[in-house]
């Protein structure tokens, strides 16, 4: 059987799993429906919040990143793990205690309003809307790939799948497929990954063979393989790989914030906050934490040296080679177009080296239907040529997608790579849009406009609103608006100034103020969105002590404490019955009698 | 809140703030301030500073939530919080 044989042997019998597993777990009430019952094992928790967290950008296009940033990858490794830390110790046991539904119930109960509810909501949706959009699209990217259908029809598969298990079965389906798609999503990350470890340096861990030597009968066989790396981006003008803070305008604090900001965000992102209301009680929303970071964590490190073995290869298959020798992973990507070449000096020798090849993505000249051919039968492009000496263009997924060709594996493991791409497309586009309707059916309807709303009602509500989110997040998928890739520092950076301060300061102050808390998000969101947008669209320069977009967000958090706790110290401190909510959650026992409201 | 629970409390914030401790300083420290110095060391193949931040940090996160949580559990159980 063929690559694509496979590949819907694979897609095919996944799905077919995850919509046994959301029939078997399909929910009436809406405890199923927002937080599984509350009835979540710790384990299953940390694996379901790992597929969650895990998107197709994590699963396709970050060992991709890092290849090609070198050493400042690793703040987003560090970022992007390092908010768990905070969730544990900061956020998810006591959120578990106080026990509600979504990330808008804590806020509005804890402040006593329904103004600073209704903040809450719109960034939750806000947050969870920028992230679902880049979901759905990835879904269609991977249709299209791996199965040679449209990327339009591959959104509109993936929608009428999300919508089976999200509208059925709540939080219930939702975390039970997505403890599936976290085993499948793994093990297609990690056999590629062991594969050319064990191809590169002999060894089969990828976290020890990425500081090994090279395995003999490879260029440079017996250095050290981050040794090697170096000497070749040095010898075509790279900057080294293991160089530090190399890049042009990064200053120190910078660095700094952008990490911070990427783990504050984090832990402040609704949809993986609201997993942690789906366990029994205050222990195992800590443990759970920690099997989540820990189920993330094989990904994370596994995903640098899956980086250095791409890198490593690529260069040494393909650089100073003449085109004709291509090998056959470079033929097989060239034609959606993720590789790309273009002969400047007329040798016919493919030169890798700094900068861009032409300008934008490949666009091949076409005649009546056929890609036109050059000298050396490499397709012609129409992009207009740069000026500097490199011809190749590597789009950044290529590294793991085609690292089962790499690796020398058989078709099948090209199948259940697919597979896993979709695994981590559907799992976090489902957890996001489960955030976005239990904002807008529990915290919107059921909190403030309908208070009187039977549970059949309730239920029905947040069916309909999880289905309208989806047709609208595939709408996003198919015509996806220009800016998307610029909003995600918009999510982190909301994230990060609002909706985690707030609700820092809920559980550790118990004399924040409504009036303080509604002040600092206000206040948090305005400064981190216009800076976003001065940067980011307005061609304004970063004129806060050099702080880039990205790193915005600690700024405004820091901004949001300062301004609750100024404005909570001149206003009525909160009532009785608030400070002792404060005090209750502090405390885990009675987890249990607090869930029904 | 009774005096047991304060205490209780407070050494809930001891527990938090030295595990905090841990994580800013091997993140913002080891794997970002430090890295430099660091990288004249070599752990095999690795740079001592390449290797914490884009490996050891991820594992010492993944080790202070174990630490936290084994704590947390005696603490509970110490003053009798325990659900």
């Amino acid at each position: 059987m063929g690559i694509l044989g496979w590949t819907y042997v694979f897609v095919g019998l996944t799905f077919a799993l995850y919509i046994y597993v959301a029939w078997r777990s399909r929910v009436s009430d809406t405890k199923g429906f927002y937080v599984a019952g509350m009835g979540v094992p710790p384990v299953a928790n940390g694996m379901a919040t790992a597929a969650d967290w895990m998107s197709a950008a994590s699963f396709i296009s970050m060992a991709g990143l890092i290849s090609f940033l070198g050493y400042p990858g690793a703040y987003y490794l560090m970022g992007w793990t390092g908010g768990y830390v905070l969730l544990a110790l900061l956020l998810a046991p006591y959120l578990r205690k106080f026990g509600k539904y979504t990330v808008p119930d804590f806020v509005g109960d804890r402040y006593y309003s329904n103004a600073a509810r209704l903040v809450a909501a719109a960034c939750t949706v806000f947050v969870s809307y920028t992230y679902v959009c880049g979901q759905m699209r990835g879904v269609g990217v991977v249709f299209s790939r791996f199965l040679e259908v449209d990327i339009n029809t591959g959104v509109i598969i993936g929608m009428c799948i999300v919508f089976i298990y999200a509208a059925l079965g709540g939080m219930k389906g939702i975390t039970w497929t997505q403890v599936c798609q976290y085993c499948v999503l793994i093990l297609a990350y990690l056999i590629p990954a062991i594969a050319i470890s064990m191809k590169v340096t002999g060894i089969p861990i990828p976290q020890i063979g990425f500081g090994a030597t090279i395995a003999a009968g490879h260029p440079d066989a017996g250095k050290y393989l981050l040794d090697t790396l170096n000497i070749i981006a040095k010898d075509l003008g790279f900057v080294q790989y293991t160089a530090t803070f190399a890049t042009v305008n990064t200053n120190m604090l910078n660095v700094l914030c952008i990490t911070f900001a990427l783990m504050v965000g984090t832990a402040g992102l609704p949809h993986v906050i609201i997993r942690f209301y789906t366990v029994p009680g205050v222990r195992q929303a800590r443990a759970s934490a920690g099997w989540a970071l820990l189920f993330i964590a094989i990904l994370y490190t596994t995903a640098p040296a899956v980086a250095a073995f791409a890198r490593y290869n690529m260069v040494n298959t393909l650089n100073d080679k003449p085109y004709i020798e291509r090998p056959q992973w470079y033929t097989n990507w060239q034609k959606p177009g993720l590789v790309a070449w273009v002969d400047k000096n007329g040798d016919g020798i493919i030169q890798y080296r700094p900068g861009a090849p032409f300008v934008g993505r490949p666009d091949f000249k076409i005649v009546d239907g056929k890609r036109t051919l050059g000298k050396y039968g490499q397709p012609l492009l129409n992009n207009k040529i740069t000026t500097n000496k490199n011809e190749l263009y590597v789009d950044r997924d290529i590294m793991v997608l085609a690292s089962p060709e790499i690796g020398g594996l058989s078709a099948w493991v090209v199948g259940l790579v697919a597979a896993g791409g979709l695994a981590a497309a559907l799992s976090t586009a489902a957890g996001l849009l489960l955030a976005v309707s239990s904002s807008i059916s529990h915290d919107f309807y059921y909190r403030i406009i309908n208070p009187q709303a039977t549970e059949k009602q309730r239920v029905l509500v947040a069916r309909i609103f999880i289905g309208l989110a989806i047709v609208l997040a595939g709408y996003f998928g198919i015509y996806p608006p220009a800016f998307v890739a610029q909003v995600v520092a918009f999510a982190f950076g909301l994230a990060a100034s609002s909706i985690f301060p707030v609700i820092l300061l809920g559980i550790f102050s118990k004399k924040a103020t409504r009036e303080g808390a509604i002040c600092g998000m206000v206040a948090g969101i305005l400064f981190t969105g216009i800076y976003i947008i001065q940067t980011k669209f307005m061609g304004v320069g970063n004129w806060f002590l050099g702080i880039t977009p990205e790193g915005i967000g600690t700024i405004g958090m820091i901004i949001n404490l300062v301004i609750t706790m100024v404005v909570s110290s001149f206003t009525k401190e909160p009532p009785p019955e608030i400070q002792e909510l404060v005090e209750s959650v502090r405390i885990p026992r009675g987890s249990g009698e607090a869930t029904d409201h | 809140m009774s005096k047991d629970r304060k205490e209780y409390w407070r050494k809930n914030l001891r527990i938090m703030a030295w595990l905090l401790a841990v994580w800013a300083f091997v993140s913002y420290g080891l794997g970002i301030i430090l890295v430099n110095p660091l990288n004249h060391i070599h752990l095999g193949g690795f740079p001592l500073g390449f290797w914490f931040a884009q490996q050891g940090s991820i594992y010492v996160f993944v080790v202070l939530i174990l630490v936290y949580c084994k704590l947390m559990r005696k603490l509970d159980r110490e003053y009798d919080v325990d659900e």
